[in-house]
Formats: C-alpha cells, sequence, structure tokens
C-alpha cells in the first residue's frame, strides 16, 4: 500500500455531516443505557466500594494495615500516586501541546483523553493525603493565615507538589470546561427535555456561537494551550523532584525529570488507548475516532516507550560511570536483587514490547495494541514501584535492610483507584460529548471557506 | 406580528460556510455597525470579513500572570524571611532557586484564572440566558449545522424593510424576525422571595454557626488523647500515700545535684565562697541572667526600682551598705534559699549562673557607687586595651 504523506488524511470518514457528527456524539446522552453498560458501571463501582472500605479502614486504625514499614516508609501510597498522575499528562499534551503543534486528528480525541486528565488527578490526589495519616490535618499545606502563624514550608518538593498537583488541576478543569460551552449550547438547543434543557443552559452560560465571542474565544484556547503546555512538564518534573531532591541512590539524579516526563505521557497514551479502543466501539465512533488515530497514538507510545528504555540504560551507565559504589549497588540489586522480577517485568512491558509498534500492522491492529497498551500499564505502574521499593529497601546499614510485603489493604486501595477512576469515565460518556463537537465539525470536508487562503485582501 | 413587542434584530441563516463569509464582507461593506455572525463553530477568516482586528484578551493574561508571580515570590520572600524563619538545609530566606517551582505554578494558575473568568464574565457578558436570540428557530439552527447573521435594529442604518431585501439578496434561505422576550417582573417584597430570604439567611447563620462552633472542634479519632498510662500531678491507688508521683528514696541524692549545705537557714554562720573569676564571659552570662530573673523586682540596675508597678513587693536596692558588704556566698545564699517576700530561685537558675548573677551583682554595684578613681582605673585600662 502506497501513502501519500504529503497530503493531509481525511479526519472524520464515511463521509459524515455535520448533523450526523451531532446525532453519532449526542446520542449516548439522548439514549438510555443498555444492559452491558451498567454490568460495567456495577463492576467498577463494586471496585471503588473496595477502595472506600480500604481506606476507611486506614482513617480508622491509621496506616499500620499497609505494608509500609522501616525502612520501606513509601510504598504502593507514592508508587499510585506517581503513576496516576502520570496517566493525567497524556490529556494535556493531546489538548494543548498537540493544539500548539496544530495536529489537527487531536480534536477526535481531545474531550475524552482530558477528561481522562481530570479524573487521573482526582485518583492521585487521594494518595498523599491518605499517605499522611491524618488527612484532616492536609489543609496545613495551604498557606493561609492559621493561628499556629505558621507557613508551608515553600524551599520542600513536596509543597512544590502541592501546588503544581492543584494548579495542574484547576487548568485542566478549566480547559476542559472552555471546551465544553459550546458543546452545552449545542446540546441546550437541541435537546426536548425540560430538565436537561435547564441544566445545559445552566452549564453553556447563555453561548450563542456569536462570531464576535468566537474570536476571543479561539484566543483564549491557545493561551490555556501556551499556558497548559509548560504546566504539564512542570507537574511530572516537580513529582520526580520528590525523589530527585533526595541524597538517596537510586533516587538522586538529574535524569529524573525528561525521564518521568516522558514515563507519564507513555502511560497516559496507553491508558487513552485501552479506553478509546472500547468507547469508540461501545458507541459506535469508529468514523470520528478512526484507525489513523490509533496508528498516530501507538507512534508516540513508540516513542516515549523508547525514551524510558534509554532512560533505564542511562541510569545504569551513570551509576557505573559516578564510581559510587552505593549507586553501583543499587543498580546491581533493582535488576538482580529480592525486586529482580519487578524490575525485569517494568523493563519488558515498557521498552521491549512496545517495539512490536515499529510495523504498522501491529499499529493498526486492535487485539496487538490492547495487549501491548495493557502491558505498558502494568509496566509504568512496576517502574514506580521499582523506583520507590528498590531504593529504599536496603539502607546504608545491612542491619536496617527489609523488605516490603503488602498487605490486602493495599492492593484494596491501589483497585479501587481504578475503581474510582472508571466509574467517572463511564458516568462521563452517559452526561457529556465524548467528542468536541464544536472542533469535530470545523475539521469535516468543506468547513472551511474554500477561497480562505487566496483571498487576504477581500 | 405581535404589535407589543419590541424588535431586537433580523436574522438570516445560510447554508454553506462560503455563504456566510461572503454575506459577512457585503454587510461590513453596506456600512451595517451593529451585527453579528453565528457559526456552530469557528470559522476562519470570519474576523477579518467583519472587519475586527486581533483579540487584545492576551492582555488579561499577561498582567495577571506577572501579578501571579510577583504576589507569590514577594509572599514567600515574606512568611519565610520576615514573618517566621525556618532554616531548611542550610538554606537562605530568599532560596531564589528553590522558590522557583511555586512561582511558575501560581504564575500559570493566576494568569489561567484570570483569563477565563474575564472572557466569560467582561468580554462575553455571560452568563445571559435571557438574550432575545435564545430560544429561537435561528439559535437552533446555528447551533447545529447552518451558518447565520443577524442585524440588529439599533444599527443607525437600521430599516426592517431594506434589512430583509438586503438579506435576500445576500442568499439567505431564512429570515427570521427576533423580538425582545417579554419582561419577567420581580417583585422585592412578594412573600415568595422573602421567605426565600430568610431560608438562606437562617441557612447561612445556621451552618456557620456549626461550622465554627461543632463542626471544627471534632476530633475525627482521640484515642490518643486518652490514655490509662499515669501522668504528673495525678493520684493513684496503687500506692500507701495515693500520691502517682514518687519522691526520691530516703538519703539518696540524684545525678549531679549537690546538696546545699546552709539550706533553709535565715542567716547561716558561714557562707561559701565565690568558685568563679569575673570574666568578661561570666559577667555576660550574669547580665542576661539578672535581667530575666532579677531586674522585674529589683529593677534593671539593682536600684529597687521594680518594673512590676507595684503589682508585687517592691524589692529593695542591691546598692545599700548592707548588701554591698555582704560576702558573695551571702548574696548567693539569698538567691539559692530565698528571703522574706522572695522565693528560692535554685529550681529557675543553675548554681554557675546563680554565682554569675553575684559577679554581676559586684559589677552594678561598682558602677552604681563609682568613686573618681574609678574612672581613672577605667580610663587607665581603656588605654591600655587599645595598646593591646
Amino acid at each position: 500500500m502506497s501513502l501519500d504523506y504529503s497530503k493531509e488524511l481525511t479526519l472524520v470518514q464515511g463521509n459524515m455531516t455535520m448533523a450526523d457528527l451531532d446525532n453519532a456524539i449526542a446520542k449516548p446522552m439522548d439514549t438510555k443505557p443498555n444492559k452491558n453498560y451498567f454490568i460495567a458501571l456495577a463492576f467498577t463501582s463494586s471496585l471503588l466500594l473496595l477502595g472506600v472500605i480500604a481506606v476507611s479502614l486506614t482513617f480508622y486504625y491509621g496506616i499500620g494495615e499497609w505494608g509500609n514499614n522501616q525502612p520501606v516508609g513509601w510504598a504502593f501510597d507514592i508508587t499510585n500516586f506517581v503513576f496516576w498522575v502520570g496517566i493525567a499528562h497524556a490529556g494535556t499534551l493531546i489538548s494543548a501541546i498537540l493544539y500548539l503543534l496544530r495536529q489537527k486528528w487531536r480534536t477526535a480525541i481531545s474531550r475524552f483523553s482530558e477528561a481522562m486528565t481530570i479524573f487521573a488527578v482526582i485518583c492521585a490526589g487521594i494518595f498523599p493525603i491518605i499517605h499522611t495519616g491524618r488527612p484532616w490535618l492536609a489543609g496545613y499545606l495551604i498557606p493561609y493565615p492559621n493561628a499556629m502563624q505558621l507557613w508551608p514550608n515553600f524551599v520542600s518538593p513536596l509543597v512544590w507538589d502541592v501546588f503544581a498537583v492543584s494548579t495542574y488541576f484547576i487548568v485542566s478543569l478549566l480547559f476542559w470546561y472552555v471546551g465544553l460551552i459550546p458543546d452545552f449550547a449545542t446540546l441546550r438547543d437541541r435537546t426536548v427535555s425540560k430538565i436537561k434543557k435547564f441544566i445545559y443552559s445552566l452549564f453553556s452560560l447563555g453561548w450563542r456561537h456569536s462570531n464576535r465571542d468566537w474570536r476571543h474565544y479561539e484566543k483564549v484556547y491557545m493561551i490555556l494551550a501556551g499556558l497548559a503546555t509548560p504546566l504539564v512538564l512542570s507537574v511530572h518534573t516537580v513529582v520526580s523532584f520528590d525523589f530527585a531532591t533526595s541524597v538517596l541512590p537510586g533516587w538522586h539524579s538529574t535524569i529524573f525529570p525528561p525521564y518521568f516526563v516522558a514515563g507519564a505521557i507513555f502511560s497516559g497514551f496507553a491508558m487513552v488507548v485501552t479506553a478509546l479502543v472500547f468507547m469508540r466501539k461501545v458507541f459506535s465512533l469508529e468514523n470520528i475516532i478512526t484507525m489513523d488515530h490509533l496508528d498516530r497514538m501507538n507512534k508516540i507510545i513508540l516513542l516515549t516507550g523508547s525514551m524510558v528504555g534509554y532512560a533505564y540504560l542511562m541510569e545504569f551507565f551513570i551509576s557505573w560511570y559516578s564510581g559510587v559504589p552505593t549507586e553501583q549497588y543499587v543498580a546491581i540489586n533493582r535488576a538482580f536483587g529480592p525486586y529482580a522480577w519487578g524490575y525485569w517485568v517494568m523493563v519488558s512491558c515498557n521498552s521491549i514490547f512496545p517495539q512490536l509498534f515499529w510495523f504498522r500492522r501491529f499499529r493498526r491492529s486492535i487485539p496487538v495494541m490492547f495487549i501491548v497498551v495493557v502491558l505498558v500499564n502494568v509496566g509504568m505502574w512496576f517502574e514506580r514501584f521499582i523506583i520507590i521499593v528498590t531504593s529504599l529497601h536496603r539502607d546504608f546499614l545491612p542491619s536496617s535492610w527489609g523488605m516490603f510485603y503488602p498487605t490486602w489493604v493495599d492492593f484494596s486501595i491501589l483497585f479501587g483507584s481504578f475503581g474510582l477512576f472508571f466509574t467517572l469515565v463511564l458516568l462521563f460518556t452517559r452526561t457529556l460529548p465524548v467528542v468536541t463537537m464544536s472542533e469535530i465539525k470545523g475539521v469535516v470536508e468543506g468547513a472551511q471557506p474554500s477561497h480562505y487562503e487566496g483571498d487576504h485582501n477581500a | 406580528m405581535p404589535d407589543n413587542k419590541k424588535l431586537h434584530s433580523v436574522a438570516a441563516l445560510f447554508n454553506s460556510v462560503d455563504e456566510i463569509i461572503s454575506a459577512a464582507k457585503k454587510t461590513t461593506a453596506a456600512g451595517y455597525k451593529k451585527f453579528d455572525v453565528n457559526t456552530p463553530y469557528p470559522v476562519h477568516g470570519m474576523d477579518r470579513a467583519m472587519g475586527m482586528g486581533q483579540s487584545k484578551i492576551g492582555f488579561v493574561t499577561l498582567f495577571f500572570g506577572l501579578f501571579g508571580a510577583a504576589f507569590i515570590f514577594l509572599f514567600m520572600w515574606w512568611s519565610f524571611a520576615v514573618s517566621y524563619n525556618i532554616v531548611v538545609g542550610g538554606k537562605p530566606f530568599l532560596a531564589v532557586p528553590a522558590f522557583i517551582p511555586i512561582t511558575f505554578e501560581t504564575t500559570v494558575l493566576f494568569a489561567a484564572i484570570a483569563t477565563v473568568v474575564g472572557m466569560l464574565a467582561v468580554y462575553f457578558k455571560l452568563p445571559n440566558n435571557s438574550h432575545p436570540l435564545h430560544d429561537t428557530d435561528y439559535m437552533k439552527a446555528v447551533s447545529g449545522d447552518k451558518f447565520g447573521l443577524v442585524i440588529e435594529a439599533e444599527d443607525k442604518q437600521f430599516d426592517k424593510a431594506k434589512v430583509i431585501e438586503f438579506l435576500k439578496g445576500l442568499g439567505a434561505y431564512k429570515i427570521e424576525d427576533i423580538y425582545y422576550p417579554e419582561q419577567e417582573k420581580f417583585r422585592m417584597f412578594e412573600p415568595k422571595f422573602l421567605l426565600f430570604l430568610a431560608i438562606v439567611a437562617v441557612a447561612t447563620s445556621g451552618l456557620t454557626y456549626v461550622t465554627l462552633n461543632k463542626l471544627m472542634y471534632i476530633t475525627p479519632f482521640d484515642w490518643m488523647d486518652f490514655q490509662s498510662k499515669l501522668t504528673a500531678q495525678k493520684g493513684s491507688n496503687m500506692f500507701a500515700n495515693h500520691e502517682g508521683m514518687r519522691p526520691p528514696v530516703e538519703g539518696t541524692v540524684a545525678r549531679g545535684f549537690i546538696p546545699y549545705p546552709y539550706k533553709g537557714q535565715p542567716m547561716p554562720v558561714e557562707v561559701l565562697s565565690n568558685p568563679t573569676i569575673p570574666t568578661k564571659q561570666i559577667l555576660e552570662l550574669g547580665k542576661g541572667k539578672f535581667l530575666t530573673f532579677c531586674s522585674p523586682c529589683h529593677g534593671n540596675f539593682g536600684e529597687g526600682e521594680s518594673r512590676l508597678r507595684g503589682q508585687f513587693p517592691v524589692g529593695p536596692t542591691l546598692h545599700s551598705d548592707k548588701i554591698i558588704n555582704y560576702p558573695d556566698g551571702m548574696i548567693y545564699h539569698i538567691i539559692t534559699n530565698g528571703q522574706n517576700a522572695m522565693p528560692s530561685y535554685a529550681p529557675q537558675i543553675t548554681r554557675h549562673e546563680r554565682w554569675a548573677i553575684v559577679d554581676y551583682i559586684r559589677v552594678l554595684q561598682r558602677a552604681q557607687n563609682a568613686k573618681e578613681s574609678d574612672l581613672k582605673a577605667v580610663n587607665k585600662e581603656s588605654v591600655s586595651n587599645v595598646q593591646n
């Protein structure tokens, strides 16, 4: 098959008109969900309930319910936090960075991945708070004039984290909502139900698709994309500072910020593909979220996966090159010590299996793609686990060495976070348009004026 | 046509994007000012067709971004270097590199919030669900896949017949009159509204009260506040004397404790001799302790001028002949043992510090009762200090 790379691929396939697009996108909101949807929702909300029970037990009895103990003080809690923050990054990359790079194919998937960003940040935000053991005191992290006249320690990476993650959440939410306003207006004008009309009117704020508004709207969208781009890079950089600024072999490494950001985009794209594979099928959106979209996303997974693989090799090289015996020990212990199994799960899932995506056939095969992205999700969770636990379990003195054994509460909270995430995703697909209607209509054939380019002086 | 309604505008619908672009251009050329184009998505080139320039909203972002950066940087500096100094890892109080991440995040936060709020509230004047265009067939069409152009009645050139003719000429497939909606009447003193206000007032104050006085004082888990251990000053039935605290075993001396031989004697026959030499270090220590413990009653210079302004018996002057003639050990004895209204200061001040105070009192006494010869001695000393 010969490909003409000089021409843009058709973004929306199947000759869909704008009215077809509206109908296809609004269908999940106009129709009643079927039995399968409720089965899926029951499954995810059961997982969520399991997580709620485990977190309640943690609050009641304390974090002694977890497997964390000396010398491994950070384990599943921080692993899950870094994992979920990483998942969040794909949404902002698609909605902001690909927007600035004029990648029009992003329009079909931007809304869905932005939603995943928000849900993933919600999941991530839970973990540092429950990790403190006394979540009701978490308010002290916010600088407000309190009775003790104390302020947060602004030079601590953990406080940077609070600012980075909460800013990221707020800005993502704003970005998402700004994108939703015209769609709320379209839904408001489509619906016949009074209650729905009231809700959509409320959230559309009375948007009128006026070009005098579109003028500012497009500018603001670009400004938000410009703000979100450095923001998304800063968030995982700051998360990596939690480790990199400490003086612990295995953590104290300057490669961490780019390595974490690449890993975040990698895992986020894998999660978006995992969900999109189902979503496009269930809601019959194959003409909008086409195989070309998945193909391009798989290319990004291949790129970022290779970057992560490079970082694994570089960590080994630097530990040898540094000449520091403890660094060398940590590197060798990671690959051949008691957690070697986890290390090799990580390396194979993150750097070896995604290499299948060099082949166009595999990039465009749903079963292969699905298996690889699920493995990537597993591998990226193990990456954070390996970084955190293997650096801690061999303390400087052999008398302080220990192992980390997770309890059932640890696992329940992990599965509970997946339950929360997918419950939110399922609810989202039925309540809000999963594709940005106002953007996708602008990229169908014949949506933009034909003589626009040559008519500058008219 | 309803006569009692006021005309807002005349709206025309078009089928294709090329038609709406040329319609906008012609409307601009015809000199209409108060007109608008409604499209389901932003159409490229429409701003120029309508004769509008670039949006200036970027300046809002710039201003609030810079404001956020300056605000949080100054705030961190103030809280760290001025309000409450905390030394962390030997970093300076103005730790510029360590302030960068938060400064950056806050810049983005302020800029993003200000831009979005500014756009929605100031530029678009939203929320506004009572605009005449709402709930018209025109709005429903442009929300979907049609393109519309409205010319408002407030335009100076507006003449209904002419405008309809003009829009037909542009190729509109449908033309609609848009009227202002009937004004809803709100009466301030309707019982329903007053009831609503009362409910809001009660709910707000009730919630505030519960939050501030009850909710804030709930301890989620208070197990550690109530423990079965024995604390100091508590009684206990385990011991014969029903006291929780145990006295030392008779005839023993605690580590580091030297018994004072003249304890409890008002006028001991003999006293200890001063073991210290009045070096500068000792005198500085004595001065500090004197100002802390002695000066409230005896005055900053020992002249018996109480700083407590009569709330406590005024301590006597330390410059009387009686005290000047006391041996050092006697002053030490009074500090240790107490005298008249003065309690023992032995629990608060260590032995060494008590001797330092005695030395400092001697300095005060000499300074307050200086003679001509002392002045010469001081001069001589300072000259010799210079030479040294």
